[in-house]
């Protein structure tokens, strides 16, 4: 069964992460939450599109359901009240 | 018609178009569901294709848009999101912006 896990790290491999988080224990249907630089000045499209890019061809195969928030480290303290 | 020129005018013949499985009253995936839920909720008008019966388009789409998910949402011919982005948009307003606007 596929493991949150798995995602995480192969995300990770593949694009320079502030912070992720993958959950979701079914073996289909994963949650990511992950801030990065990349996402800076990027449309959310972009954004999205980057996470899909760096699970290559998993989308289309293991990955039946994924759901994804994407934050710039900006956005991500405010979010979180974290005091600068 | 190749499969783009198909969806090229799908989109082109549509102002707000959402590419699903099933349809608004049986959505047949949980993602395909939020979507039209957020489209009922802003009280607009919109048409949808099922790509489940249709599995040139169904494949097409994904590139197309280059996302490798359904559903899709276009708006006066211009590719909003799936899901996700789709929901977001709908709390912030801008899902309700991006229709009004022309």
């Amino acid at each position: 069964m596929l493991q949150a896990i798995e995602i995480q790290k192969i995300i990770e491999a593949n694009l320079n992460c502030n912070f992720i988080k993958v959950n979701g224990d079914d073996g289909t249907h994963f949650e990511a939450v992950i801030v990065s630089d990349v996402f800076a000045g990027q449309s959310i499209i972009k954004q999205h599109q980057q996470v899909y890019s760096a699970l290559g061809n998993m989308m289309q195969s293991e990955i039946h359901a994924l759901s994804i928030k994407t934050y710039t480290p900006d956005e991500w303290s405010q979010k979180n009240n974290i005091k600068g | 018609m190749t499969t783009n020129a198909r969806i090229k005018k799908l989109i082109d013949d549509n102002e707000v178009l959402l590419f699903m499985k099933g349809n608004p009253t049986f959505p047949q995936c949980g993602f395909s569901s939020v979507a039209c839920q957020a489209l009922r909720a802003l009280d607009v008008s919109f048409e949808t294709f099922d790509v489940l019966q249709d599995p040139e388009i169904r494949e097409g789409i994904k590139v197309f848009s280059n996302w490798p998910t359904i559903p899709q949402l276009y708006i006066h011919g211009e590719f909003i999101g799936g899901a996700d982005i789709i929901r977001e948009l709908y709390e912030s307003g801008e899902l309700a912006e991006a229709i009004s606007k022309e």
